[in-house]
């Protein structure tokens, strides 16, 4: 450490030439902080994903839906511990644009079976089941509208009812509180009861099962027999681990992995070469002076270790500088795209990985200049012949 | 001398030399090409898609839906109620028939082709009316399906982007086996996305009853929407919204093209600023690299707008290559590159090509010269004042 | 440098050869051709002495320098110094070796121009195991010896070209090195500076007992050493 001040103060030598550079280097980290939070924001889903949890849909598609039947005959199967099941509301709150997740569920069965990523205090639960009407919501969702609980909020649903209204009045009865930062912040769960008889068509069926099995290992073959109770019926079905089916809805967005990949392989090859630009240009006009160093006694390796420390302390700065204003910009706008990214935010993997791609472009940077430093021979350096 | 010559003999000499500074000129052209490709790429993806889905509304077709509805998915008609809406006023007519088709809009699972995951694609229940309000399909390849038989047919996009869509292939989707018959086109527009089949056959397979989801009417004239709408409005039987059908899919392609342009924009900007700290760099190096040269310029009678004027023109010359090299490889690239993405809209795959229009790339050349006037103008400044006695001392 | 501050000059013995060179050629390749700088080149420094190396452009004083400073190796003969044979040294040895054993002073003073002139002095301390107060007390005392010690938080800029050599002379001797090698340490400063530079290396010789070895075109420069050399193309030709 005690190099750092004279590393320090070649670093701010040529002030003007180090900042663009950092500040380049910042750009490039803020667009990687920003894309790997729009990318872990597709993703993460399956990572919440539990791994003893399975999903049946129906064959066709997601949208159509199965006989309530189902739910009774899936519990019999083996290696079944606990079925629940849910079905889309696809609402909206006054106007079309104010659209978020409401599912109606059975309360029971799953707050039991998603225990791990959402828990509702025991007294609202209680007020929930003795409300018909009663639903309850993320804090996301609340926040959102400024709902409270004892509201009335009506929504306008797809779905109409046997008047054929399609206005739906709900009681917010309770607040759930989220584990895991995803989707169920911003979203809202009702009785399927309630939902069922009220509707017009469609009654008598679910959206989708979630299936907790006795042991996640035996998952695939649990998948399995559930898919062959039904096959050859009216209603075939199509089951997966949770994961997999999220995994696989994520797939549908297509290549924004690639793209986003893509983006970030430009814009780090062309801010590596403006970090490898400086770098070079800072060791050139420095050539006299790190022959000094090593006529002083300085070895070969401090002379390198010393251009590449300067060339990571500035790839640190500018770097952290990004990862930071991306921080600050994921959170500036995570309320206003709450609507269709919920649970935005900069994650811990992107400052991890940042950090490593930080040390990564410093390394490669100076490299070259540093080798260029080491190797230098002190009698041609100084013009002694 | 005058001026004018000063000027093209220092920008002259000045570009001369530019070989010798390759290193660095390199970084500022390479930095300003990506800038430039990836705005151009990015907005491309962004226009494609919604051209794709543009081209699929027509000023002159109506789509009518359950009042409320946010797209054909969420919306509900029963046989009567398409029936009804065909004939009102401003309806065009033809041999005695209303032009329009009521239709079934649903989503099947089909993996992609690339990738072997399963995508949700749209699958439309069409009656034979669908072909005269879309004036712009064409089959490509073999026929149109049969009524009542299950016979589909498959846009395009479709074909290309999904599996087991060839003629003649069979595709099970429930109880059902479909018989692929022919491949269209619809002028580029969101329906080559999909696949289509005789609504009665959809209806049956999908046990619909004899419900739709959605009516398409072709308008009478120009003016006829205003009243075909009123008359929808004031017919005590009917709970339905109508919309021109370039209105309802420019609806549908907002929320994807805003997401894309909303991170496009912001990412040129970000990126841009990134190129002009790059290009400062690189002219403030060119400059000091030049300093003897200039201060015997300067010594020698030549002024200092020239010697400014010259470091302006190398910086603009550098972006402006940058920039066409930027345009050059995602027009080759990109243009016409075709990708898949789910529309939240339709919740559904819609399928569309790069469009790498001559609009985007004279953006993409403008952010270029942008990049090359700002990146070079303190450096010129800097060539213009530099101290001509203690310039020529230096080494 | 830790007796700086005592007048009393150490003692040393006066007969004590510190460097010794022996039949010492050296010669560079240029292209194809090889080019003999130096020949058959005997010759031996006793501790304490001042000697002056004196010779036109071209007749190898720089490179016996370089030799005597661990910079280059010999092509042929035998270099002793303090007794280590340094011309069997490896690079990284002589890296090593250099940096407790000589101390350089150049002509145009070759100072770090981000770092004050105590942090110049400093920079060859850091190759110490000295902790930072330690260093901070060396560095003082070099300072003080060469009368600069109210100007150690300028920086080379600020400084005149003789108050840089003698921060310059200040890094050399701190490390307490055993021989100082100065190459043409007045060649870029008016008559005034020159002697006074001259002065204080005469002063550090006598009362230091430092043992220096000066390359110089300067007769009058010459004069302040307790004798000199001449060389020309490669071979000394009188000892004075």
């Amino acid at each position: 450490m005690k190099y750092f001040y004279f590393i320090w103060k070649n670093l701010v030598r040529k002030k003007l030439r180090t900042t663009l550079t950092i500040l380049s280097i910042a750009v490039a980290f803020i667009l990687f902080g920003a894309l790997g939070s729009i990318n872990a924001a597709f993703s993460q889903g399956a990572e919440i994903a539990g791994a003893d949890r399975l999903l049946t849909i129906h064959k066709v598609s997601l949208i159509q839906s199965l006989p309530y039947s189902y739910v009774n005959r899936v519990r019999g199967v083996e290696g079944v511990n606990e079925v629940t099941y849910a079905s889309w509301f696809g609402g909206y709150y006054q106007e079309p644009r104010n659209q978020f997740a409401q599912f109606a569920v059975d309360a029971d069965s799953y707050f039991s079976i998603y225990s791990d990523l959402m828990t509702l205090p025991e007294d609202q639960m209680r007020a929930w089941k003795n409300n018909r009407m009663g639903a309850v919501i993320g804090p996301v969702l609340a926040q959102r509208f400024g709902w409270e609980v004892g509201d009335r909020v009506p929504l306008f649903s797809m779905f109409p009812q046997q008047d054929g209204s399609r206005n739906w009045e709900f009681v917010i009865e309770g607040i759930f509180s989220a584990q895991a930062s995803g989707a169920d912040e911003g979203s809202m769960l009702f009785h399927h009861e309630y939902f069922d008889e009220a509707r017009q068509w469609d009654q008598g069926t679910v959206g989708w099962l979630v299936i907790e099995v006795d042991d996640p290992e035996q998952a695939a073959e649990v998948a399995e027999r559930v898919d062959a109770l039904f096959a050859n019926s009216p209603t075939e079905t199509k089951t997966s681990t949770e994961k997999a089916f999220i995994e696989a809805f994520m797939a549908q967005f297509g290549d924004i992995g690639t793209i986003t990949g893509l983006i970030l392989g430009a814009v780090f090859f062309t801010m590596l070469l403006v970090a490898a630009n400086t770098m070079s240009q800072a060791v050139r006009e420095r050539i006299p002076e790190m022959a000094i160093l090593k006529t002083l006694g300085f070895s070969d390796r401090s002379v390198l270790i010393m251009v590449l420390a300067e060339s990571i302390l500035m790839a640190l700065i500018g770097g952290l500088l990004g990862l930071l204003l991306a921080w600050l910009m994921v959170g500036g706008v995570a309320a206003e795209v709450a609507a269709f990214l919920p649970g935005f935010s900069m994650p811990a993997r992107v400052w991890s990985n940042g950090v490593l791609a930080i040390v990564l472009l410093g390394v490669i940077a100076g490299l070259l200049p540093a080798i260029q430093g080491m190797r230098l021979n002190i009698v041609t350096a100084l013009g002694r012949r | 001398m005058s001026e004018l010559t000063q000027i093209g003999t220092v920008c002259a000499m000045n570009i001369r030399n530019l070989p010798k500074r390759l290193g660095s000129s390199a970084v500022a052209v390479f930095g300003v090409a990506c800038v430039v490709g990836v705005f151009i790429g990015v907005l491309s993806m962004a226009s494609g898609f919604q051209r794709t889905m543009t081209m699929a509304g027509a000023d002159d077709t109506a789509i009518v839906m359950r009042s409320g509805s946010t797209s054909e998915l969420s919306s509900g008609l029963s046989h009567e109620e398409t029936q009804l809406v065909t004939q009102l006023p401003g309806v065009l007519q033809r041999d005695g028939q209303a032009v329009s088709s009521a239709e079934l809009y649903v989503v099947v699972d089909i993996p992609k082709r690339a990738t072997g995951t399963s995508a949700n694609v749209p699958l439309r229940g069409v009656q034979q009316g669908a072909f005269q309000v879309r004036d712009n399909i064409e089959f490509i390849q073999g026929r149109n399906f049969d009524t009542g038989r299950n016979e589909l047919i498959v846009g395009r996009g479709a074909h290309h982007q999904f599996a087991e869509l060839d003629i003649g292939s069979t595709v099970r989707l429930g109880q059902t086996e479909w018989t692929v018959v022919g491949i269209f086109s619809a002028g580029g527009g969101s329906a080559e996305s999909e696949l289509w089949a005789d609504a009665s056959t959809v209806q049956s397979a999908y046990r619909r009853g004899n419900s739709f989801q959605s009516v398409r009417v072709k308008l009478a004239s120009d003016t006829a929407f205003d009243l075909f709408s009123a008359e929808v409005a004031d017919d005590p039987r009917l709970d339905m919204d109508v919309k021109r059908e370039s209105d309802y899919m420019a609806e549908q392609a907002e929320p994807l093209s805003l997401f894309i342009k909303a991170i496009g924009y912001p990412l040129a900007v970000l990126m841009s600023l990134g190129a002009i700290f790059g290009a400062i760099n690189t002219m403030y190096a060119s400059v000091s690299a030049r300093t003897r040269e200039i201060a015997t310029l300067r010594a020698i009678g030549f002024g200092a707008f020239p010697v400014a004027l010259s470091t302006l023109v190398e910086s603009l010359l550098l972006a402006v290559v940058g920039g066409l090299i930027g345009a050059l490889v995602v027009f080759l690239v990109f243009n016409g590159y075709t990708v898949s993405t789910i529309n939240s809209a339709s919740f559904s795959q819609v399928v569309f090509d790069f469009a790498v229009t001559a609009d985007l790339l004279i953006q993409g050349i403008i952010a270029a010269v942008v990049i090359g006037l700002v990146g070079g103008f303190f450096p010129a400044v800097r060539a213009a004042r530099l101290p001509v006695a203690t310039a020529l001392r230096e080494t | 440098m830790s007796q700086a501050n005592q007048a009393v000059a150490p003692s040393v013995n006066e007969n004590e050869l510190l460097v010794e060179l022996n039949d010492i050629g050296k010669s560079y390749r240029k292209g194809k051709e090889t080019v003999p700088v130096l020949s058959g080149l005997n010759m031996t420094i006793k501790r304490g002495d001042f000697l002056a190396l004196m010779g036109p452009s071209g007749s190898g004083k720089t490179t016996l320098l370089n030799l005597l400073g661990g910079l280059d190796s010999p092509t042929s003969g035998s270099l002793k110094i303090a007794g280590d044979r340094i011309d069997r040294f490896s690079a990284s040895q002589l890296t090593r070796w250099r940096a407790p054993h000589v101390g350089f002073i150049f002509q145009f003073y070759n100072l770090m121009p981000v770092l004050t002139a105590a942090r110049n002095v400093e920079l060859p301390l850091l190759l110490t195991k000295l902790s930072a107060k330690k260093r901070r007390q060396h560095v003082e005392a070099a300072l003080t010896l060469v009368g600069l010690k109210d100007r150690a938080k300028h920086r080379p800029g600020e400084l005149s070209g003789g108050q840089e050599q003698r921060v310059a002379i200040a890094r050399a001797i701190v490390s307490d090195p055993d021989l100082l090698l100065c190459d043409e340490p007045t060649g870029d400063l008016d008559r005034t500076t020159a002697d006074e530079i001259l002065e204080l290396l005469k002063t550090l010789n006598r009362e230091q007992g430092k043992t220096i070895v000066m390359v110089t075109h300067d007769p009058r420069a010459a004069e302040y050493a307790q004798r000199t050399l001449h060389l020309d193309k490669g071979a000394l030709i009188k000892d004075a």
